[in-house]
């Protein structure tokens, strides 16, 4: 009698695995096809794309959009640009929250908790679009690649999550063993906390890089056209559906040969946009959940 | 060093004056000062005197003149956009776009964390949080993108999958529904982090003892998961209230056309055309401010409530 409630029971578990599996999956494909089909298409001959004739595999498999997309010198440049940005931009964002963090997790900081207060302020209230434009003009940042990363100020969501950490995750006794052995705060911050910290840096790091890497609008208000990042380039192709004038004196087949590039521009350049940060990502997957436990927990 | 002396000293001296005299301890401590330095600088420099200036909504800004020099026009820019052709229309089309927006996808991350939190096989889990992550980071430029080539009535995804040519952008009535949709495509996996982490501190003995008493999956869920969650939800909620005016500039100026106005003229996109691209700067604040002013209220309203409600409260 017993015996079979208990197989009953786990029976019924192994129903209710299967539901959640099947449910998550459902989800998960929802999720990915949008994408998977943009990447099935980058790689067909557009007009088929339009036939309903990609929906699981390629058409006419080709790489002419990648090869074009490349050719392209708007894109080319956009992407250095958005490269420089975010690489110079990530250093900055990382720098600047492990400099935060630090000297708010030490408990003993006279003036703490106003400290404190002083940068949370700033994640609820600002001025809003308009009086941030005319101090980033009067401070003569107009046209320069430093609009791009002032104005944010801090990420003081980002700082709280790196300070929890600095509060939970490193050993207490390490940190007052290098006190009494007479090292100075800097110095403990830099040869023990730091290299203690890999972990949260990595994440950071990504959400820095995404960040700058997937920015457009500071760009659009602040900076010149030739400074544009990829994403805004981004926005003639796929917002405005604009073929370039270097891009038609290149292509020889007429205006029907154009319209066909313009097309496959647009499937190719949306996987080159979003590939970086998409294969990132994952390597640091792991760590999202920690980083949020400690930063909710604790707020 | 700090805790031996300051037990020491406390020990000789009088019992109210414990320690070191904060001088002393500011001393102490420069080198973290010095490390503060940059970020408060650039912190005053341009999130705190971008608020002083928030005064130019009551003042006609020029440019020679700076925040302070201009003269001051009282409520002049408030009343004008109150009786602007488009006030009531952006009004309402921002508060029920966020107002929908919300409420289809504020639910959903968390019955994607219920369901992931019990999956027992960790390995596929993993692979199921890594695509659900994903289009959170997606640039929104890329996403609507991606939203017109599917919605696109030439051979546009949707249009193949229903057998129609419908130029859905330009539909105002299916605007909404594009931005909420595409909106919980985008970030309702990378939602579900919160509350995963959260769940993750359960005490594991509440379900060894839920199991030895015959509880069905979905019976943890309902008395164990879910009770679990309340609280982080009820603080995610009142977080997004005090956001309810703040519509995402990016996307509905990506996504807007000029037959979809009726329902994508939001205020958030006017404050930009008015105060970037017109440079009518005192007027673009004022509206902004009023914005923001209709924010606190919001998230000072469900805070309260909340608080009553499930005590549980934010500020």
């Amino acid at each position: 009698m017993q015996v079979k409630e208990k197989k009953l029971r786990s029976l019924s578990d192994k129903t209710s695995d299967i539901i959640l599996v099947v449910f998550c999956t459902v989800i998960m494909l929802i999720v990915a096809y949008p994408l998977y089909y943009v990447l099935v298409a980058s790689f067909s001959d557009p007009y088929d794309v339009y036939a309903g004739k990609t929906f699981l595999l390629p058409s006419q498999f080709t790489f002419k959009g990648y090869t074009s997309v490349f050719a392209d010198q708007r894109i080319f440049s956009g992407y250095l640009n958005s490269i420089k940005y975010t690489i110079i931009g990530t250093i900055y964002s990382v720098v600047l929250i492990f400099c935060t963090a630090y000297p708010l997790s030490k408990k003993s900081l006279p003036g703490r908790k106003w400290i404190s207060i002083f940068f949370i302020i700033t994640m609820y209230f600002g001025g809003g679009l308009v009086p941030t434009y005319l101090v980033v003009k009067n401070t003569g940042l107009l046209n320069n690649m430093w609009a791009l990363f002032l104005p944010g100020g801090v990420a003081v969501g980002n700082v709280i999550i790196v300070r929890n950490f600095f509060e939970n995750s490193l050993p207490g006794e390490l940190l007052e063993a290098a006190e009494i052995d007479g090292a100075s705060h800097l110095r403990t911050f830099v040869s023990i906390v730091i290299p203690l910290s890999r972990s949260i840096m990595a994440v950071m790091v990504v959400f820095s890089m995404v960040a700058y890497w997937n920015d457009w609008f500071t760009a659009l208000i602040y900076l010149k056209a030739d400074q544009a990042p990829l994403p805004l380039v981004l926005r003639n192709i796929l917002i405005r559906s604009s073929a370039s004038a270097s891009q038609a004196s290149t292509i020889s087949g007429g205006y029907a040969e154009l319209n066909k590039v313009t097309e496959m521009i647009k499937f190719a350049s949306i996987i080159v946009a979003a590939a970086p940060m998409l294969i990132i990502y994952p390597f640091v997957q792991k760590y999202f959940e920690q980083g949020f436990m400690t930063g909710a927990v604790k707020g | 060093m700090s805790k031996g002396t300051s037990a020491a000293a406390s020990v000789a001296m009088p019992p109210v004056r414990r320690g070191k005299s904060l001088g002393r301890r500011i001393l102490e401590h420069w080198q973290l000062y010095l490390l503060l330095l940059v970020p408060v600088v650039i912190t005053v420099i341009y999130k705190y005197i971008p608020m002083y200036g928030v005064q130019i909504a009551f003042r006609d800004f020029k440019a020679s003149r700076g925040f302070l020099g201009s003269e001051w026009v009282g409520w002049e820019w408030f009343e004008r956009f109150f009786t602007a052709p488009t006030f009531s229309r952006m009004i309402s089309n921002t508060v029920l776009l966020s107002f929908f927006s919300l409420l289809w996808s504020f639910p959903i991350p968390i019955i994607l964390a219920l369901a992931m939190n019990q999956m027992r096989f960790k390995r596929y889990r993993r692979v199921v949080q890594t695509v659900l992550y994903a289009p959170h980071f997606i640039s929104i430029m890329v996403v609507c993108g991606m939203i017109r080539i599917f919605l696109s009535p030439s051979g546009g995804l949707l249009n193949l999958l229903l057998g129609t040519k419908i130029d859905f952008l330009t539909e105002a009535s299916a605007f909404r529904t594009i931005y909420i949709v595409s909106g919980i495509w985008q970030e309702a996996g990378w939602g579900t982090i919160v509350y995963l982490a959260t769940l993750s501190t359960v005490d594991p003995a509440l379900y060894e003892a839920a199991k030895i008493d015959g509880a069905s999956m979905f019976q943890r869920i309902a008395h164990i998961d879910f009770p679990a969650l309340v609280p982080m939800a009820v603080l995610m909620l009142i977080m997004s209230a005090g956001s309810l005016m703040n519509v995402g500039f990016e996307k509905v100026w990506l996504l807007q056309t000029d037959l979809n106005k009726a329902t994508s003229d939001v205020i958030a996109v006017y404050v930009y055309q008015q105060g970037i691209e017109n440079a009518k700067y005192s007027y673009a604040t004022a509206v902004g401010l009023f914005n923001t002013v209709i924010n606190i209220a919001l998230l000072f309203i469900v805070n309260t409530i909340a608080k009553k409600a499930a005590d549980v409260s934010f500020v």
